[in-house]
């Protein structure tokens, strides 16, 4: 089965400067009880989003109509705690592509790149250069490269590059999947199975 | 050169090694349960495939059941539905299901170690971050997201990196009231809820060593709550005397050969880890948490830090953490009222738990302010508390015995903590909501969870050692 594919967006962003963003914020528990892969988007940050009576608070990022695009940029240690799938999926429902941040969590990160949403781990400072330049510019432009692994302020032209496991590049740059990859090698698992 | 124990445990389960590839490691057990496994059943309908190896696959209905009346039907249609689903597809895939009425139904990181199903040197993954309890065996254990839970269910293999080494040891004698949970809330708060990010951590020490195995499942069980893609303890005579005679552990033959190999289970004293931490035993205090991840800790008498105490970058986050608990800078928790005690969760709900809190608040009163809810981890586990008359304890404290499941560790089901209402909790995450919208967590030991119930207020349990009543 293909999966979708990410090789370069270029788009205005989200800045959401907080720190240990965990998955329980991204998609509280009580929405997992879906059994489909669909619509997570509509309870993203749900709880930050909106107040006890469903009403959207005004003062979260999210619900402010002067930010958009398909960059979410978030303080360090983004998606920690839960293994929940939901969060990437939320993510990506709600129409982000990549998550920047200065340090990922590792479920998340895996959970994100299984779906075609591409973390970007970024320096403190260069995180620091993209709240600056979106604070000043609302509109301020942000290019992701993953075929040659860079991020670029496009307005300062700042940019750095990034990691990627270059197996989960050619995965989402073709859109490759994994359980293909498992299954293309059945043979050493049942080999594996029968020598022990 | 020497082999770390968890590198002896991956070598000994690796399919394929490719240069530029995440090795295919090999699963002995996949844990399944009703939240995380729907997508994945759709997903190998979708490619017509079958669960590859339905016999080394475990499913159990435990997030989202009730704890009281689990025999009648479940009154919230979403959480009936995802549990009628997951029986339903356990019957097409041909998977042995321990759902409700079952007498092995309970936690999934409860019921895999008491039924013997987790042994020293295996592999388990589930569709959970909590997870890494199982390494308390001195196994791999990874908490996985739902396109993997497909992935093992299609080939019982999951492609992985392999993680860097740490070490963590605790040496020394524990303080009388402290405990498994107060040791892994310290090295939490030491340092902090992304300190093990990226790591495979391995807990050593004559401290570590001394404690049981429920003792070692709650150390291992909060590893993701540092970040740790995995904890785990090498497995010795206290492994293997509770794994003997349980339901599916190997017997006879089988059982010798095992034992010979779990032996063999241990980090090489030249094995090179990447990073070592070490910390004393008396150093540690009764911890609570006060903030809103897991590394948000300190000992019981100490006070809230100062927000400039924080880098600039750092502060806006911490006020944010504090505004949502209600707390300000340098408050002290000892003394402060609390509405709601739970004692339950992954991390604290085995017959030991119980049985020590019990043992404590044997003809002693809940205090009126206080709603307590004690939440076995498994059907066998409440049948055994039952079997000692821990459920009669209970009940003259006023600490009723629930029924079994996750409960109000994250709310999924009708145990919520209400708006702004403080609750002690023996689970594993204070994060905002998490125990319910806009409830406050304090997250602390199952001995200070039972004596701030007590006293109705944020309590030092050592304060209740001074007076003679505890041994």
């Amino acid at each position: 089965m293909s999966t979708k594919i990410f090789k370069h967006i270029q788009t205005s962003v989200v800045p959401l400067p907080i720190e240990n963003i965990d998955t329980d914020q991204i998609i509280p528990a009580r929405f997992l009880k879906a059994t489909t892969r669909d619509g997570f988007g509509n309870n993203l940050f749900r709880d930050w989003r909106f107040d006890g009576d469903d009403n959207p608070k005004q003062d979260f990022v999210l619900n402010n109509p002067n930010y958009s695009g398909k960059i979410l940029v978030a303080g360090k240690n983004f998606g920690c705690g839960s293994s929940r799938e939901h969060a990437a999926w939320a993510i990506a429902d709600y129409g982000f592509d990549a998550v920047v941040s200065s340090f990922f969590a590792d479920i998340f990160k895996g959970n994100a790149l299984n779906n075609g949403l591409l973390p970007v781990q970024v320096s403190d400072d260069f995180l620091k250069k993209i709240f600056d330049a979106v604070y000043a510019d609302e509109h301020a432009v942000v290019e992701i490269d993953l075929v040659d692994q860079f991020i670029k302020i496009v307005a300062t032209g700042e940019q750095e590059t990034f990691e990627v496991n270059p197996y989960k590049k050619a995965c989402m740059t073709n859109g490759y999947d994994d359980i293909d990859y498992i299954l293309s090698k059945k043979e050493l698992v049942e080999e594996f199975e029968q020598g022990r | 050169m020497g082999q770390t124990l968890f590198d002896k445990i991956w070598d000994a389960h690796v399919v394929s090694s490719n240069e530029g590839f995440p090795d295919i490691l090999y699963i002995d057990t996949h844990f399944i349960h009703e939240v995380t496994s729907p997508q994945a059943f759709d997903g190998l309908r979708t490619r017509g495939l079958p669960v590859f190896r339905p016999k080394q696959t475990v499913a159990t209905a435990d997030h989202n059941v009730p704890t009281i009346d689990q025999h009648l039907p479940i009154k919230e249609e979403l959480s009936r539905y995802q549990v009628d689903m997951l029986t339903k597809n356990c019957k097409d895939f041909g998977i042995e299901l321990y759902g409700l009425g079952h007498p092995f139904q309970g936690i999934v990181h409860v019921i895999g170690p008491e039924l013997g199903i987790t042994r020293p040197g295996g592999t388990y993954v589930c569709g959970d971050s909590h997870t890494s309890t199982h390494g308390a065996f001195g196994a791999i254990a990874f908490g996985i997201g739902t396109s993997q839970v497909e992935q093992v269910m299609a080939t019982q293999c999951l492609l992985q990196s392999r993680p860097k080494r740490m070490k963590i040891e605790v040496n020394g004698t524990l303080q009388k009231g402290v405990g498994a949970k107060d040791i892994i809330l310290y090295i939490i708060a030491q340092i902090s809820a992304a300190g093990g990010t990226g790591y495979a951590v391995e807990y050593a020490g004559d401290t570590i060593r001394s404690l049981s195995m429920e003792g070692r499942m709650t150390i291992c069980n909060m590893s993701i709550e540092m970040g740790a893609r995995c904890g785990l303890i090498a497995p010795d005579e206290t492994t293997i005397n509770y794994v003997k005679g349980r339901e599916f552990a190997p017997k006879g033959e089988e059982w010798d050969k095992a034992v010979a190999y779990w032996q063999t289970l241990y980090s090489d004293e030249d094995a090179q880890f990447d990073s070592v931490l070490s910390f004393k035993a008396e150093d540690i205090e009764p911890m609570i948490t006060y903030g809103t991840n897991p590394g948000m800790g300190i000992g019981v008498t100490q006070h809230v830090p100062e927000t400039a105490s924080f880098e600039a970058k750092e502060q806006g986050s911490y006020k944010k953490a504090l505004d949502y608990m209600g707390l300000h800078d340098d408050e002290t928790l000892l003394g402060k009222p609390i509405d709601y005690v739970f004692i339950g969760s992954c991390t604290n709900s085995r017959i030991e738990d119980l049985r020590e809190v019990a043992q404590f608040v044997k003809g002693k009163h809940k205090a009126d302010n206080v709603v307590v809810w004690v939440v076995p981890g498994s059907k066998q586990v409440q049948e055994q508390a039952i079997r000692e008359g821990l459920d009669k304890i209970f009940d003259a404290a006023g600490f009723p015995l629930r029924e079994p499941g996750c409960s109000a560790c994250l709310g999924m089901n009708e145990d919520k903590i209400p708006a702004g209402k403080y609750c002690v909790s023996t689970s594993n995450r204070n994060f905002e909501g998490r125990q319910g919208p806009n409830s406050r967590t304090f997250l602390a030991s199952p001995l200070t969870a039972a004596a701030s119930a007590i006293t109705g207020k944020v309590t030092d349990i050592r304060e209740f050692l001074k007076e003679g009543e505890l041994v």
